[in-house]
């Protein structure tokens, strides 16, 4: 039932060492988790150290300088490197967070890169994403209403309804949230996880929506919602400053209410 | 390889439809037990250096023995939940969770029973 120890093919081993060029003052040590799906090798850190005088400011920076000039195949998604896509999100220094907006400086001693916890690893820093995006599927994250859209004009929202949104919709789907709660380490098969409960409260809320009830009737469920046990690693974590935890909670408080208490 | 769809894996077998009332009865027995805790352990103290009769005379008093009544059932209601939660957090395995919690509830209920024969015996003989 317990497992005190990883599975003898996840035990991590040392690594290559890539050491800085001569010549460089100003050198920072990354320790880098490696893993080859090709070969029949455990995971291993791999360290590299970095010339930061010839390095952009941020963790993505030296990730992608390693890539270019020390070593091509060390694996990695990104893409808009300014905090809006969460390709690049990933367990950086004990924290999930995003390598693009993580300021190497920020970091005390050598910087440990890992892939986010507790999803399956496809390659190095490439987590299995599937199980995370069909959560957020079986929301069905999108309008659901009865009452047929306006003939000439969109469905309106007062100034105040909108602003209930706010703090919801900046959420980018990164997954930094989901995985540094330990319920959904645990039970992230039936547990749906911060961030797409995040995502669920922002339908719950939204004045144009009317299936209120029926999203409720979803999400009232031991493992779908009540695995929150508001340990609060989801807000801790959160790159974008946002408050998974706030939303589960007034969730929790619909669910209350509805019954008339 | 499980070739099973992720929306089909993700949705499961759907929502129990229950949860609100266990989430809610655990809050409730929770701040019920401050106040119950806080009254036994001062009455704890105020019994402290007397002797047996005392004792018995305090429990015998009906309002003593109703509060300490609602004080076990609400004390072993509360923690039966709460090892429920447990369970169903750290035991993937269904036979042996099924086993735990039919423990967990057996030995809730009778903690209760227990406890409320022995007020009575003390406050009603």
């Amino acid at each position: 039932m317990a497992e005190f120890q990883l599975p003898k093919n996840s035990r991590i081993t040392k690594g290559k060492n890539f050491p800085a060029p001569g010549g460089a003052t100003n050198t920072k040590t990354f320790r880098v988790y490696r893993w080859n799906p090709d070969d029949d090798n455990n995971p291993s850190i791999d360290t590299y150290e970095i010339d930061l005088d010839s390095c952009g400011p941020m963790v993505l920076d030296a990730m992608i300088k390693i890539k270019n000039e020390i070593d091509a195949t060390l694996t990695f998604r990104r893409s808009c490197r300014e905090g809006i896509c969460g390709s690049c999100a990933m367990n950086i220094d004990g924290i999930n967070t995003l390598a693009c907006i993580q300021p190497i400086t920020e970091i005390k001693g050598a910087v440990k890169i890992y892939p986010l916890p507790h999803l399956p690893v496809v390659k190095d820093l490439v987590p299995d994403m599937d199980h995370f995006y069909a959560q957020y599927a079986a929301i069905r994250p999108w309008i659901r209403t009865q009452s047929a859209a306006p003939s000439d004009s969109e469905r309106l929202q007062s100034k105040e309804d909108r602003a209930k949104l706010d703090g919801s919709y900046e959420c980018i789907l990164c997954a930094c949230c989901s995985t540094a709660c330990p319920s959904y380490w645990w039970n992230s098969e039936r547990y749906l996880g911060p961030a797409i409960l995040l995502q669920a409260h922002r339908w719950l809320v939204d004045s144009r929506d009317e299936a209120t009830g029926e999203r409720l009737d979803e999400l009232d469920d031991p493992f779908k919602l009540y695995r929150c046990h508001t340990i609060m690693n989801c807000t801790s974590t959160c790159p974008k400053g946002l408050n998974p935890a706030k939303a589960i909670a007034e969730i929790k408080i619909m669910l209350i209410n509805r019954r008339g208490i | 390889m499980s070739m099973v769809n992720p929306l089909a894996r993700a949705r499961g077998h759907g929502s129990a439809k229950e949860g609100v009332h266990h989430w809610y009865a655990q809050r409730a027995s929770a701040i019920l037990l401050v106040f119950l805790v806080g009254w036994m352990v001062y009455s704890m103290f105020r019994l402290a250096g007397t002797g047996h009769a005392e004792a018995v005379e305090f429990i015998s008093s009906p309002i003593n023995a109703a509060l300490l009544v609602v004080l076990l059932v609400s004390l072993f209601y509360h923690a039966m939940l709460g090892l429920q939660v447990v369970i169903e957090d750290y035991v993937h395995q269904p036979s042996v969770g099924v086993v735990l919690l039919l423990l967990t509830r057996a030995g809730a209920y009778i903690g209760m029973a227990i406890g409320i024969i022995h007020v009575l015996k003390l406050s009603v003989v």
